[in-house]
């Protein structure tokens, strides 16, 4: 019915959001590949999809089971109930029988009792066997996504993402549960129908008959037709919903450089693409019933007239005339159904197809099967050799070797895109070294497990992420079960607190999508607070304060000296001036590390740094 | 009820196409009507006059029928989708609009997941309803009682006996859709909020990984899952339950039929073709009255997405074209704040009484500390948000009597969160000259510092960018998006903290090359570091959304206030530093 599920006419039924990401080439190459777009129909035996359906089934086959039974009782109930109406105005009421009459009637009614119970043990379970596996599934591919690494998130979009767990999800459930149990109801219903028929009265079984070959041809060539328009369709609004999300997200882009009406225009391009195609579907959809009713209508015919010869010879009783006709109906819809569910099918494999696509990317960083936790560290953080790239062929780090000791602040200084952040990445293990190793207190951290290490390091990282929910839900993210008071502490300590009991409701105050309705130097302290809350014995600052005000700043900084006492901290900013009490400095340039030392030690040495203090001074003087 | 009328609007356009499709529908459903009469009839010729040419006729009749109907039936499906189609282009296109126009306001407060949802969810319910759900209504009532009437005439006493059912199952049918109402909406929401909670959690998948909180993230959404799922199975409960009554009370009938049918053909008051008649014509009675429930839902089902999809059309921006607005063309860049005063919600105001002038040509500079408010100030020159109190002109006018288009094309504004499209670096920076040429394009980046960048990546200017440019680092974001504000070529000029995340030599770079295009433009800078901003002609110093201290870099200095402060202590740390002294 209306609301199914997620799906449920939902977010772009089915093809989803993400669909339109065709083009991009190079460094946006989505690992996701199976078809938004072409295959959104795919094989209808697609064995290798095929052979792990049955893993889902096992988690609801009870339910599976009752289902079946129903059906098979509907089923009966459905083909008993014309054929015994035959029987009875044949056997009873033109013959005039009354007391068969009342028994026959009693039977009948028993069918209609049979149909009430099959009916109701099949749509029950049914929900509930497509309800449970939905569940499972969904927590499956949930917490499978959150295995994979951040590269995978680089080259993936949410709303494609988004999309398999929803739709395609729901698409596979059906098929799983009311497509497959349909389709053998429908199968065994035509059959045993086409035996009832034969066994009352073969020559009209023959004629009636007669008719299913053009059905079945006619339905053939529409189904060819159909399915295109129907791909278009879902590629059309998988388009829209792409075109409608980015417009939204960037809207604030959009009115700053007044591009409302080019963006109009484009997403009228989109839009109308839709109507088109929705169109030519319609065209194909129309086509369908009016012609099945036709066919069915001669079908009628013929056996009114064949039938009635019949009976006029007196060769029947117009009993059979009557079973017959509603025969044909329960033909008929299923004959319908068969044909309307092998699209349904195609799709539902194409579904099935993305999801195990998901489900089967390996994350490219898995804790090593012989991984150990961490235990408590002290902080020692090691780069032998390291080299590293996000792509193929790019290499954004060469050999870097840096050891930075407990208890010590290093800096990380160097221009824009020296690979600053990605060096600090390597640390958390987000990304997966190239050539050489990370060492955490001399364990590598390949051979921790993740969560181990990640909780032991705090990162701030430098385009700030805020949840929706309140300021001190936020904060509190960095260790769930922190009291006010410490959630208090912390944000003092990012030098926050009095920003934040200046907002309308203090800690309580909602924070919009992404934290919207917040300066970016607030967003960016409460992150610092979220960091500075969880304790870790390792700290990675990356650009946490680039935003925030220089008074503020330095009330962060003065806690964070306390703060980095007996605890690891690796800082990048660009402000040199607010770095240089770090034990040490280093500079990267271009993916190396050129200069290292403290400040003293760099400034004599007249290098890089130096000049760039040179530049600031310049600018300042 | 208002809603359902006012839905009634989007197809008002489509009136004759509509009526026409009605008209098709009227024809389908008699025509309808009348095969089964003509198989009963058909049945008894047969039996009783013995005339073949009877069954003839009977057979021509009922193929006939069957081509006009089938014909009809065709025009009235292909019409009610074309329509719907139509309906659902025009309100999303609709929304579309609408939203690109409303102000920050707005958007501050939607959710991107919800406004998607109502168009597409929502939009797809009204279609169903204008493009089916009016004509089925007309339909099921005519098939109600058309058939009524029918069995009535073959024999009131069985027609009675039958349809004493209908209102029952009319009433199960309806109260259940009404009964699941409730339900429904829940599981709308479940449905919603798990949405929200798989898209957060992806979205913001790096902190998640950063505090390792798969788990929680994971147990978290297993509980909205769960939630989900024993919503559904109530609301599956109730309707197996009911749906299988339904079935089963109008197999009822059908036994009554035959039954007492049954006796009174015995008895000679009935044919065994009227007993075919009532059989089949139950058989399409079944339809209708199950459908009533499905009207009732698709009803109360477009009412809540009307509601939804009107309040977004309804909703006014708080920014408003005047219209008498005038177009200015190019402005010289004057602009004053006089007496401005502005707040986001009721409470406190983030920009209280602020009066000033820059004329056209001069650097204004804005500092202050955190939530001091210069965002806000500079987002109403463009008028993002409209002042609560006060004035804002440029070059003398009102920018409230000023076409929203044409202000803003004079003001180029890098925004201090900058957000890119997952779209080729080029591109991105055409966003606001999409027929920019590429040198123009390379010109601006040159100025930007970004250009050597590009160059050097393997696909240069047509380099995909992740979503929300994922795959740059912070200072190339930035950079990009000055690239993209000058490129427009405005008059004024706004850089909202936008060498944040730049390192001081490329700052200086930028600056450098910015004080070549900054002359003949007005110029906003926020910033942190004071140093860079000694030679603007005016420095705002805000604090909690007033003016605390306004001039130039030497009044300011002369004054020992807030900024000399902060400057000093500025200079203080790089100038120890230069001298190699320890703070
Ligand atoms: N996810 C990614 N995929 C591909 N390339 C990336 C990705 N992230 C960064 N890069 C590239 O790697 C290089 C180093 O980036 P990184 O973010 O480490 O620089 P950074 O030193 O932190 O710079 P900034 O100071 O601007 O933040 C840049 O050229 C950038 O374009
Ligand atoms: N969209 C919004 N809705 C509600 N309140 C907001 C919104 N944007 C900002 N605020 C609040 O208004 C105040 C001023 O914010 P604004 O962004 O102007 O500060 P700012 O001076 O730019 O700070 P920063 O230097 O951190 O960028 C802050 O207290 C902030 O929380
Ligand atoms: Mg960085
Ligand atoms: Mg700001």
């Amino acid at each position: 019915m209306a609301f199914g599920g997620f799906g449920g006419g939902g977010f772009g039924g089915g093809g989803g959001f993400g669909g339109g990401g065709g083009g991009p080439m190079g460094r946006l190459r989505s690992s996701l590949d199976a078809g938004d777009g072409q295959d959104v129909l795919g094989k209808i035996y697609d064995m290798k999809v095929l052979r792990r359906l049955p893993q889902y089934l096992a988690w609801v086959k009870g339910h599976i089971f009752l289902a079946a039974t129903g059906t098979a009782m509907r089923t009966a109930a459905n083909i008993a109930m014309p054929v015994l109406i035959g029987l009875i105005i044949d056997n009873y009421i033109k013959t005039g029988n009354a007391s068969g009459l009342t028994t026959g009637v009693l039977i009948y009614f028993g069918a209609v009792m049979l149909m009430w119970g099959g009916q109701y043990l099949e749509s029950l379970q049914l929900s509930y066997a497509a309800q449970g596996i939905l569940l499972k599934m969904r927590n499956q591919m949930f917490e499978h996504l959150h295995k994979l690494s951040m590269s995978f998130f680089d080259s993936n979009k949410v709303g494609k993402i988004m999309s398999r767990v929803q739709n395609d999800v729901e698409q596979l459930q059906t098929l799983l549960t009311q497509d497959i149990l349909h389709l053998t109801a429908d199968i065994i219903t035509m059959a045993v129908i086409v035996i009832v028929m034969f066994s009352m009265n073969a020559m009209l079984a023959l004629i009636t008959l007669s008719v299913a070959p053009i059905l079945v041809l006619v339905m053939v060539v529409w189904q060819g037709y159909a399915r295109r328009t129907f791909i278009r369709v879902r590629q059309a609004i998988a388009e829209v919903n792409d075109n409608l999300q980015e417009s939204i997200s960037g809207v604030r882009v959009t009115q700053s450089l007044s591009r409302e009406n080019v963006n109009m225009g484009k997403f009228d391009n989109v839009n109308k693409a839709h109507l088109n195609a929705n169109v030519d579907a319609a065209r194909a959809q129309a086509f369908m019933m009016p012609t099945v009713q036709i066919l069915t209508d001669t079908s009628y015919v013929l056996v009114l007239i064949f039938g009635g010869f019949q009976v006029l010879n007196g060769t029947m009783g117009p009993g059979v005339v009557i079973a017959f006709l509603l025969l044909i109906q329960r033909f008929f819809d299923p004959v319908r159904e068969v044909t309307m569910l092998y699209t349904d099918l195609q799709r539902a494999m194409a579904s099935a197809a993305r999801i195990f696509e998901l489900i089967d990317v390996e994350p490219e960083i898995k804790d090593a099967p012989n991984a150990i936790e961490l235990p408590p560290i002290k902080g020692e953080v090691k780069l032998a050799n390291v080299s590293f790239g996000y792509l193929p062929g790019q290499e954004v780090l060469h050999e870097v070797d840096l050891t930075v000791n407990p208890g010590e602040t290093v800096a990380i200084a160097g221009r824009t895109g020296a690979g600053k952040s990605s060096l600090t990445s390597l640390v958390a293990r987000f990304y997966e070294v190239r050539d050489g190793e990370v060492l955490v207190d001399g364990y590598n951290v390949k051979s921790v497990t993740q969560d181990s290490l990640r909780s032991q390091i705090g990162v701030v990282p430098q385009d700030p992420y805020l949840f929706s929910g309140t300021v001190g839900d936020n904060i509190r993210y960095g260790k769930l079960d922190a009291t006010q008071d410490e959630i208090v502490e912390a944000a003092r300590a990012a030098g926050v607190h009095d920003l934040i009991l200046r907002m309308s409701h203090g800690y309580d105050t909602q924070v919009g999508e992404r934290g919207g309705n917040l300066s970016a130097g607030q967003r960016q302290l409460i992150c610092l607070a979220r960091a500075i809350l969880a304790n870790p014995p390792i700290m990675i600052l990356d650009e946490a304060t680039s935003n925030v005000d220089t008074n503020t700043e330095r009330i962060m900084q003065d806690s964070l000296k306390r703060l980095s006492r007996g605890r690891t901290v690796l800082i990048i900013a660009h402000r040199l001036s607010t770095v240089t009490h770090a034990d040490r400095i280093i500079i990267l340039e271009k993916g190396k590390i050129i200069e290292s030392g403290n400040h003293q030690q760099l400034m004599a040495k007249q290098g890089i740094y130096y000049e760039m203090f040179e530049t600031l001074s310049a600018v300042e003087v | 009820m208002k809603i359902l009328i006012r839905s009634m609007g989007f197809v008002k356009k489509y009136w004759r196409q509509l009526a026409f499709s009605g008209i098709c529908l009227l024809i389908t459903t008699l025509a309808s009507l009348v095969i089964p009469r003509v198989l009963g009839q058909g049945v008894d010729t047969a039996l009783s006059s013995g005339q073949k040419s009877a069954l003839y006729i009977a057979g021509g009749l009922i193929l006939g029928s069957s081509l006009i109907r089938g014909l009809s039936a065709y025009g009235n499906r292909y019409l009610n989708q074309v329509i719907s189609q139509e309906v659902s282009y025009d309100i999303r296109n609709a929304i579309y609009s609408h939203l690109q126009k409303l102000s920050f306001a707005y958007h501050d407060q939607a959710q991107t997941g919800q406004l998607m949802s109502r168009a597409t969810a929502d939009i797809e319910a009204v279609r169903m309803w204008v493009g089916d759900g009016i004509l089925t209504l007309f339909q099921t009532a005519l098939q109600i009682i058309g058939i009524s009437i029918i069995l009535l005439t073959v024999n009131w006493r069985l027609a009675v006996l039958c349809l004493a059912f209908m209102p029952a199952i009319a009433w199960i049918a309806i109260s259940t859709s009404n009964r699941l109402r409730p339900v429904w909406l829940h599981v709308q929401q479940l449905i919603a909020s798990l949405g929200t909670t798989l898209q957060e959690s992806m979205a913001g998948v790096r902190v998640v990984k950063a505090f390792s909180r798969q788990k929680e993230e994971g147990l978290k959404f297993g509980a909205d899952a769960k939630r989900l799922y024993t919503e559904q199975i109530s609301a599956a409960k109730v309707q197996a339950f009911n749906q299988a009554l339904m079935s089963m009370l109008l197999g009822l009938p059908t036994v009554i039929v035959l039954w007492y049918g049954g006796q009174q053909v015995i008895a000679g008051t009935l044919t065994i073709g009227g007993v075919t008649q009532f059989v089949l014509y139950l058989g399409i009675l079944a339809m209708p009255i199950r459908r009533l429930g499905m009207i009732a839902n698709m009803i109360s089902r477009s009412i809540s997405a009307g509601e939804r999809i009107f309040e977004i059309l309804d909703t006014e921006s708080p920014v408003k074209e005047k219209p008498d607005a005038r177009d200015v063309g190019k402005l010289t860049g004057e602009i004053t704040f006089e007496n401005v005063s502005f707040s986001y919600n009721s409470s406190a105001p983030a920009i209280d009484d602020i009066s000033f002038r820059a004329k056209p040509g001069q650097l204004i500079a804005l500092v202050g500390g955190s939530g001091s408010g210069k965002s806000t100030l500079i987002n109403l020159v463009s008028r993002f948000y409209d002042v609560t109190k006060g004035r804002i002109t440029v070059d003398g006018i009102d920018i409230r009597d000023i076409k929203l288009a044409s202000l803003r094309k004079n003001i180029g504004t890098a925004q201090q969160d900058v957000f890119l499209f997952s779209a080729t670096i080029r591109d991105n920076i055409a966003y606001g000259i999409p027929d920019a040429s590429l040198e123009q394009i390379k010109e601006a980046a040159k100025a930007a510092q970004i250009d050597r960048f590009i160059q050097s990546l393997p696909e240069g200017y047509n380099t995909w960018v992740g979503e929300r440019g994922h795959t740059l680092s912070g200072g190339e974001k930035q950079r990009v998006a000055i690239a993209r504000t000058l490129l427009i070529n405005p008059a004024i000029l706004i850089l909202d903290d936008s060498t944040s995340a730049v390192d001081a030599e490329t700052e200086h770079l930028i600056r450098l090359a910015l004080d070549k295009l900054i002359q003949g433009r007005t110029t906003f800078v926020i910033t942190h570091r004071l140093p860079i901003i000694k030679k603007a002609d005016l420095i705002l110093m805000l604090k909690d959304g007033r003016i605390e201290e306004i001039g130039t870099h030497d009044e300011l200095m002369a004054k020992a206030g807030l900024y000399r402060q902060t400057y000093l202590s500025q200079l203080a740390s790089t100038q120890e530093a230069m001298t190699g002294r320890e703070v």
